[in-house]
C-alpha cells in the first residue's frame, strides 16, 4: 500500500512537472529558444497567490485568478522586451539573455519580499480520501484532477483550432508559415501567455504542496522540468507530459526507496541513460536535415 | 495586424506588354521599379523592373545562380530590397512583414517542397486559409456560436480545392506521406487557399516525369482559367516554360537580359549566350 500511496504522490509531482514543462516545450518548438526565466514564473504565481489571499484577505479563486493573470501578462512582457528584439540573434544570445531574466525576477522577489520563505495559504479543502489502508492526499487529488483537465484541453486546442493548428504551423515551419499568412509574432505571443498561464498553475499547486515559497523556490522546479521536457522530447507537447510525470514518480520512488539524498542525481541519472540510448528523448521526433 | 492602407497607384500596362488579350490597358497585378538586393558587396539582384498582367502567367528562366529564387525571396519579402520599390496590386510592400505581404495578395511554392508534414493534407490547406477563417480566440476554445459554421465552410472550402486538383480522398493522410507528385500539387493547394492575386511557383517541374509535367502544365493553366490569377514560375524545363507563359524573362548575374515572347526569347542571342556560353573567337 505504500508503494501505490508513494506513487501516487509521485504522480502528482510528476503532473507539476508536467504543468511546467510544457511551457518549455511549447515556446522552445515555437519561437525555437530555451525560456530559461520559465521556472521562475512559478516563484512570481505562487508568490501573487500569497500577497492577494494572506495579506489582501481575498478569497482563494481571486488569488488563482491574480496569479494567472499577473503571469500571463508578465510572461508576454518579457517576450515583448527581452526576446522579440533578438529574434534573428544567435541561440546563445537569447540563452544568455533568458538566464539573465531569471535573475532579475529572483533579485526582484528578493527585494519586495526578503529571503524568508513565506507560508503558502490553502486554497483548496479538498478532504484526504481512505481507500482501505491507503491514504491520498488532497493536494494529490487537486493537481491531478486539474492537470488533467488541462492537459486535454490543452491538446484539444492544439489539434482543433485554428491558433493552435498555426502555432503546430510555425513549430514546423516559420518561414513556410508566415508566408501562408500566418503572424509569427502574434503566435509566438500566444505561446509565451499560454505557457506563463500554465506555470501560474503550477506555481499554485507547488505552493499547495509544499507550503512554503521563498525567491528561488522557482529554480528547481524549472530546471527538474526542463529535464523533464528534455527527457520527454523537447518540442513534443505529449512529450513533456509524460516526461514531467515519469520524472515526478522516479522522484518520489527514489525518496522512499533508495535515498531521499541521491534522488534528484538518479533523476538526472535517468535522463542521461534515456539521451544514450534514445537521443531525441522518448517521444522526439529524428529531425531530417535536408540538404 | 491590419494592414496599414497606403496609397494605391494603378499604371496600365504599357502597350508593348506581352500580357493575355484580356489583360492589355489593364494594371498590372505585380510591378517593380529598380529593385535590387545586396548581400554584402555582392549584388544579387539589380535593376528588376516587371510588370505582370493580372492573369498572365510569366516565366522566370536563367543559368543556375542567377538569382531567380532571390527575385521570389524579395517579391515575398523574406528578403527586405536594397534599393527599388515593389507594388503588389497597386500597394507597396515596403517594410511589410511576410504575412502582411501573403494578405496582400501573393502566395508561393518551394524549390524544395516545405509542407507541413506532420500535419493532414486538410490542415496543410486550412493553413493557408488561415486569414480567410474569421474565429476568435474564445470561440474556438468554447465552440460556440459560429465556430462550427466558420470550421464548416472552411472545410467545404478546402475540399473543394483539393477536389479540383483530384485530391480530396487524400485529405486524412499525413502531408509527409505522400508521394512527391502528390506533396509538390500539395504545395500549389495550399498556396492557392490563400486566395492570392498572384502565384508563385519555384520550380514547379523539378523531379517529375515528362507524363507529370504535362499534368502539371494542364493544371497550371486550369488555375489561371478558373481562379483568374496571374502566375509567375521559375522553372528548368523549356518546353513548360516555353508551352505555357505567355511572356518570359531571362535573368542572368542579378539582372534581367531578355524579356519576350517564347519565340522571341528562343531566338534571341543574349539568351543563347547566357545558356551555352560565348561561341570561341575566330
Amino acid at each position: 500500500m505504500s508503494f501505490l500511496s508513494n506513487f501516487i504522490s509521485g504522480l502528482s509531482l510528476g503532473s507539476i512537472y508536467a504543468l511546467i514543462a510544457l511551457g518549455y516545450t511549447m515556446v522552445y518548438g515555437i519561437a525555437k529558444m530555451l525560456n530559461f526565466a520559465h521556472g521562475d514564473v512559478i516563484m512570481v504565481g505562487a508568490f501573487t497567490v500569497i500577497v492577494v489571499v494572506n495579506s489582501l484577505g481575498l478569497p482563494g479563486v481571486v488569488g488563482i485568478l491574480a496569479s494567472v493573470l499577473i503571469c500571463v501578462l508578465m510572461g508576454v512582457t518579457i517576450e515583448r522586451i527581452a526576446y522579440k528584439p533578438l529574434r534573428s540573434s544567435p541561440p546563445l544570445s537569447v540563452l544568455i539573455t533568458a538566464i539573465g531574466v531569471s535573475y532579475f525576477l529572483q533579485s526582484l522577489a528578493l527585494l519586495i519580499f526578503g529571503s524568508t520563505q513565506k507560508s503558502f495559504p490553502k486554497v483548496f479543502n479538498v478532504a484526504p480520501v481512505h481507500l482501505g489502508e491507503l491514504t491520498i492526499k488532497g493536494e494529490s487529488i487537486e493537481t491531478l484532477a486539474v492537470t488533467t483537465i488541462i492537459m486535454v484541453g490543452l491538446t484539444l486546442f492544439i489539434n482543433k483550432t485554428k491558433m493552435g493548428k498555426a502555432m503546430r504551423a510555425v513549430s514546423e515551419d516559420r518561414e513556410a508559415a508566415e508566408l501562408m499568412g500566418i503572424s509569427v509574432n502574434r503566435t509566438i505571443t500566444v505561446t509565451f501567455a499560454i505557457g506563463s498561464a500554465l506555470a501560474a498553475v503550477a506555481g499554485l499547486f507547488f505552493g499547495a504542496t509544499y507550503g512554503f515559497i521563498g525567491p528561488y523556490s522557482g529554480a528547481m522546479p524549472g530546471i527538474k522540468a526542463f529535464v523533464a521536457a528534455v527527457f520527454g522530447g523537447i518540442g513534443s507537447i505529449p512529450g513533456a507530459m509524460l516526461g514531467g510525470i515519469l520524472l515526478g514518480i522516479i522522484e518520489n520512488l527514489a525518496k522512499a526507496y533508495i535515498s531521499t539524498e541521491l534522488s534528484d542525481a538518479i533523476v538526472f541519472g535517468v535522463l542521461v541513460l534515456v539521451l544514450l540510448v534514445k537521443p531525441t528523448g522518448l517521444l522526439g521526433k529524428k529531425i531530417n536535415e535536408k540538404v | 495586424m491590419a494592414v496599414k492602407p497606403s496609397e494605391r497607384i494603378m499604371v496600365p500596362l504599357p502597350s508593348h506588354s506581352i500580357v493575355p488579350i484580356e489583360d492589355m490597358h489593364k494594371a498590372p497585378v505585380l510591378q517593380t521599379h529598380q529593385l535590387g538586393i545586396d548581400f554584402g558587396g555582392l549584388t544579387a539582384v539589380n535593376n528588376l523592373n516587371l510588370a505582370i498582367g493580372p492573369t498572365e502567367i510569366c516565366g522566370l528562366i536563367g543559368p543556375n545562380g542567377a538569382g531567380k529564387t532571390t527575385v521570389f525571396n524579395l517579391l515575398t519579402n523574406v528578403y527586405q530590397p536594397t534599393r527599388g520599390t515593389i507594388l503588389l496590386d497597386g500597394y507597396d510592400t515596403k517594410g511589410k512583414s511576410c504575412d502582411q505581404v501573403s494578405k496582400m495578395g501573393i502566395a508561393r511554392t518551394f524549390q524544395n517542397i516545405r509542407l507541413f508534414g506532420k500535419m493532414t493534407v486538410m490542415d496543410n490547406v486550412k493553413i493557408g486559409m488561415h486569414n480567410q477563417l474569421h474565429t476568435s480566440f474564445a470561440s474556438s476554445v468554447t465552440h460556440a456560436f459560429g465556430y462550427k459554421k466558420a470550421e464548416k465552410q472552411a472545410y467545404d472550402k478546402a475540399k473543394e480545392l483539393l477536389d479540383f486538383f483530384g485530391m480530396a480522398d487524400l485529405r486524412h493522410h499525413e502531408a509527409g506521406s505522400l508521394p512527391y507528385g502528390a506533396q509538390r500539387r500539395l504545395e500549389i493547394i495550399r498556396a492557392l487557399a490563400t486566395n492570392p492575386k498572384i502565384l508563385l511557383l519555384d520550380e514547379p517541374a523539378a523531379g517529375m516525369n515528362p507524363s507529370e509535367t504535362a499534368e502539371l502544365m494542364e493544371n497550371i493553366r486550369r488555375i489561371r482559367d478558373e481562379f483568374q490569377i496571374a502566375i509567375m514560375l521559375i522553372e528548368h524545363d523549356m518546353n513548360l516554360v516555353m508551352g505555357i507563359c505567355e511572356g518570359i524573362c531571362v535573368l542572368n548575374y542579378g539582372e534581367i537580359i531578355a524579356k519576350g515572347t517564347p519565340d522571341e526569347i528562343k531566338a534571341n542571342p543574349k539568351v543563347i549566350e547566357a545558356y551555352l556560353g560565348k561561341k570561341a573567337d575566330k
